[in-house]
């Protein structure tokens, strides 16, 4: 166990952090500065709470579940996109500044509204199952290898935290770019056979302006994801899925 | 600026599991569905189910004759017969359905590998050969309190595939979410309930949503133990705060609180039972397997109410690891190997890589006893309806549907959330059909009126009175010392006394930001007398019940009595009153008779009375009630002694 700073001197953190509130018209955007001890398993979580309560409760940020499942607490943290409640303060420097995920619509401080954007990109996609027949309340299960499943699953872990959608060259400049959040989202269902949409329908939601021929290929998000997740693999996967589609389509 | 009136057919406060659930019935029906969310509907409290979900396919070897008879026994007997046995047959017949239903919205089931599997069962490594006729169906793995591995699971992350899968539904038939938005009233008349009236968490400001028919979904209250919870921050009540509000809705059995035996020390993060399913055992200091001893049956696989009890005990005989921040004891399921813990039980792996930076293929995990689940809530019917009030329906934890009685079997809660959400959608898609009520904006503005008001009287009071957050923290000690796993009547009037007197403080209790907006120190403010109203309903009920039963363990009263006690709780707040006035009904028709467990060990006091007596007192009083008609539409689904075969198969194995 990692019980850090037994036995030394506790170190002195000092968080430098984004405030704006947008509902206060006297509010301006700008950083402040609050000055914290450091404690054994301290987490941004453990600090952002710390600071609340004790020195200022008008600071706004998202926290849910605190173990890194949700994805409510992304936030920019020394430059880098990351999950708040898994950052570790005995990972970072003593200066540790925090600012909210771009891209995003600011609701105040650290927090941001993830969750429209991640609606949104979840109709555009029509980011659910697509089966060729109803649910039948009466039988068995259809069988799965369960090689296939661990497939579908390692897509679906994505928590769309948004981190990836933050550090994103093409998100930045255009919003409405998917990003790899939704296209690791539609690659998850492209694999699952159960959803029975077609190459040319996939082909529609992958292919277009905003779908995975605008990724620069900088490849940040694999870089930053909170989940480990195989971005650029899943990047590689669709451009060769459509490009496949493509050909076969143009040679028939 | 005039107040903004929304008006829907259903509105469902809260975006998890059951209410989705409830919603996407309702709405496939036909109506116009609303869903208030705290937060994103994805970042709901349900993602954080990691284990499994329970049903009874008996899609593997070991679980071989598995059956709904068998998956209702165990329910009742895990409840320690506090459940509604009506409500638990429902919910072993339907889990099945639920679990297949998930399989066609896209979860990705872990799936049975048809061949030689290598398992670990009670210490031993086993080699089992699964049918190659049933490779491919949904796997099963076992869990505390189960005579057959019943848990279905997608790794260690089943709630998070189980939402997703859900939330694309929700997705697919275009029902609004909104999200950052929290119920702070419900809009009644006294009989009927019209909707709520609603706070943006973005602006600060309030609304009216007007509907026919209104779902509680909101979950459990666990945060009234402070940071002495699995619950996400979100986890205050709030639904059944409001609830108890009215005055006239009764809570159930609040002072059934569960705690959970591994949860990670000290940060409280779940730790799934799905380690120990899997074969993981719990050491104490010396590294010695104290479960064996305790409970040479079951094991690391008794009921969870046992298991901490047990746990607690090794604590307290000085057999704890001591570490600054107090003692707990260890997980081990080293011997499962890099493989398993890194998929099977992969999140279990990244939460420890995490926030202890330990490898659990390699290290022992560092675990203690913890506030989980709250078998309690706002009492319905098993159609899902509030007492004393149409229009009020209330599903998954934040209901007493009462399928848990004083202790849920894990994997069930999961189950509970579909199975509820379906059924109690269907009664709110019916009662929206018949609906022929007049809406009445009136009280819906004065409810608005009142809630400003609220708001406006926290950000103008002024003086020396404590803050909120220290009260929070003041209610979550005394909630965990006085109020937690071992209860003794002295502690229990002490925290009675102690919650008082802070609810009284918050009364005079001062803000120290007035920031516009929605002012996160105000925000809790807000939910901070519920919350200890919540609080005093458990630790009041706590202290009436003069028994143990399930996780209610009195010292003082260490047998079950089923003479006195084989009853429900109910919890009303008058308006103006300092407690909760307490009642109780019967805890419903019995199929399956009080008797052992199969673990734990304790004692009981018999019933004075026989069984059909029993049943034919519980059927004049919910008739006298009112309540009979909800009995006959969908008619009794119990099945009296059907499940004697399934018994006696287990029995002669």
């Amino acid at each position: 166990m990692n019980e850090q700073s037994r036995g030394s001197s506790p170190r002195t953190l000092t968080f430098e952090i984004f405030r704006f509130n947008p509902e206060d018209p006297e509010s301006k955007p700008h950083t402040q500065i609050f000055e914290l001890e450091e404690e054994p398993f301290m987490s941004l979580y453990i600090a952002l709470n710390r600071i609340r309560e004790q020195f200022d409760p008008s600071l706004q940020f998202d926290f849910t579940c605190r173990e890194s499942i949700c994805g409510a607490c992304g936030m920019i943290v020394n430059g880098r996109p990351a999950l708040g409640c898994k950052t570790l303060t005995n990972n970072l420097p003593e200066h540790i500044t925090l600012f909210p995920l771009p891209v995003f619509k600011l609701v105040g401080d650290l927090s941001v509204d993830t969750g429209t954007w991640f609606r949104q990109m979840v109709e555009r996609t029509e980011a659910w199952i697509h089966p060729d027949k109803d649910f039948d309340a009466n039988a068995t299960e259809e069988k799965m290898s369960d090689e296939l499943s661990q497939a579908i699953y390692e897509g679906d872990r994505c928590i769309e935290c948004g981190c990836c959608i933050a550090a994103c060259g093409v998100a930045n400049v255009d919003p409405e770019f998917l990003g790899a959040a939704g296209l690791n989202r539609v690659a998850r269902f492209i694999v699952d056979p159960r959803d029975k949409r077609t190459d040319s329908e996939w082909f529609e939601i992958v292919a277009g302006e905003q779908g995975v021929f605008a990724c620069f290929g900088m490849m940040a998000c694999e870089d930053i994801c909170p989940k480990d997740l195989p971005l650029l693999e899943v990047n590689a996967y669709l451009r060769r899925k459509m490009l496949a589609s493509r050909f076969a389509a143009s040679n028939s | 600026m005039s107040t903004q009136i929304v008006t829907t057919d259903v509105l469902v406060i809260g975006g998890g599991l059951a209410g989705e659930r409830c919603a996407i019935e309702a709405a496939t029906a036909g109506h116009e569905v609303l869903i208030l969310s705290l937060v994103p509907p994805r970042r709901s409290h349900s993602c954080a189910a990691q284990g499994g979900m329970q049903a009874a396919l008996g899609n593997c070897v070991m679980a071989d004759g598995d059956s709904p008879d068998l998956h209702f026994l165990d329910t009742v007997r895990g409840s320690d017969w506090g459940a509604d046995q009506e409500v638990a047959r429902i919910f072993a017949d339907e889990a099945p359905l639920a679990v297949r239903e998930l399989a066609h919205f896209g979860v990705p089931w872990t799936r049975v590998k048809g061949g030689r599997n290598q398992y670990f069962i009670k210490g031993e490594k086993v080699e089992i050969d699964e049918h190659e006729d049933t490779d491919g169906l949904i796997m099963h793995r076992d869990f505390g309190g189960t005579a057959k591995w019943r848990a279905c699971y997608a790794a260690a992350a089943t709630g998070h595939a189980a939402l997703y899968a859900v939330d694309s539904q929700v997705a697919r038939l275009g029902i609004e979410v909104r999200d950052r938005t929290e119920a702070v009233a419900l809009i009644h008349d006294g009989e009927n309930c019209l909707g709520a009236v609603v706070r943006c968490l973005r602006t600060g400001t309030h609304f009216a949503v007007i509907a026919k028919a209104t779902v509680i979904a909101t979950g459990g209250y666990g945060r009234i133990y402070g940071q002495y919870t699995t619950n996400a921050v979100i986890n205050e009540g709030t639904g059944a705060s409001i609830a108890l509000d009215t005055g006239i809705v009764p809570l159930g059995n609040m002072e059934a609180i569960q705690f959970h035996p591994t949860t990670l020390a000290p940060s409280g993060i779940l730790v799934t039972e799905g380690c120990r399913g899997d074969g993981g055992y719990l050491l104490d200091r010396d590294l010695n397997r104290f479960m064996v001893e305790a409970e040479p049956e079951k094991q690391e696989l008794a009921s969870r109410d046992v298991v901490c009890r047990h746990m607690m005990q090794v604590i307290r005989d000085g057999k704890g690891v001591n570490a600054s921040f107090g003692p707990h004891l260890w997980l081990d399921i080293r011997h499962l190997g890099e493989e398993h813990v890194t998929t099977k039980l992969r999140e279990v792996f990244e939460i420890c890589q995490n926030f202890v930076g330990l490898h659990p293929a390699h290290d022992l995990i560092p675990v203690r006893p913890t506030q989980h689940y709250s078998m309690g809530g706002i009492r319905v019917n098993k159609d899902g309806e509030a007492y004393n009030m149409s229009g009020l329906f209330a599903a998954g934890e934040a209901a007493c549907w009462d399928m848990h009685g004083f202790n849920r079997l894990g994997g069930n809660s999961l189950a509970e959330t579909l199975v509820a959400g379906r059924i109690v959608g269907m009664r709110v898609a019916d009662y929206v059909s018949g609906w022929s009520g007049d809406v009445n904006t009136s009280t819906a503005l004065e409810g608005v009126a009142a809630a400003e008001k609220r708001s406006r009287d926290w950000l103008e009071r002024e003086g020396s009175g404590p803050g909120v957050y220290e009260i929070r923290d003041k209610m979550g000690e005394i909630m965990l010392h006085k109020v937690g796993i071992f209860r003794h009547g002295d502690e229990l009037a002490e925290a009675v006394s102690d919650l008082r007197e802070l609810a009284e403080q918050t009364d005079s209790a001062v803000l120290k930001s007035k920031a516009p907006g929605m002012n996160p120190e105000l925000t809790f403010a807000l939910r901070l007398k519920g919350m200890l109203k919540l609080a005093l309903c458990v630790a009041t009920g706590a202290l009436a019940r003069e028994e143990s039963r399930g996780a209610h363990h009195r010292s003082d009263f260490p047998k079950r009595d089923d003479h006195k006690w084989l009853n429900r709780t109910l919890a009303r707040w008058s308006p103006g009153d300092d407690e909760p006035t307490l009642n109780y009904e019967p805890v419903g028709l019995i199929d399956l008779p009080p008797g052992s467990r199969g673990y734990g060990g304790a004692e009981s006091i018999d019933m004075s009375i026989s069984i059909g007596e029993h049943n034919d007192a519980v059927i004049q009083e919910q008739t006298a009630a009112g309540r009979r008609d909800t009995l006959d539409r969908m008619g009794s689904r119990l099945r009296p002694g059907e499940w004697s075969d399934a018994q006696h198969g287990l029995e002669n194995q």
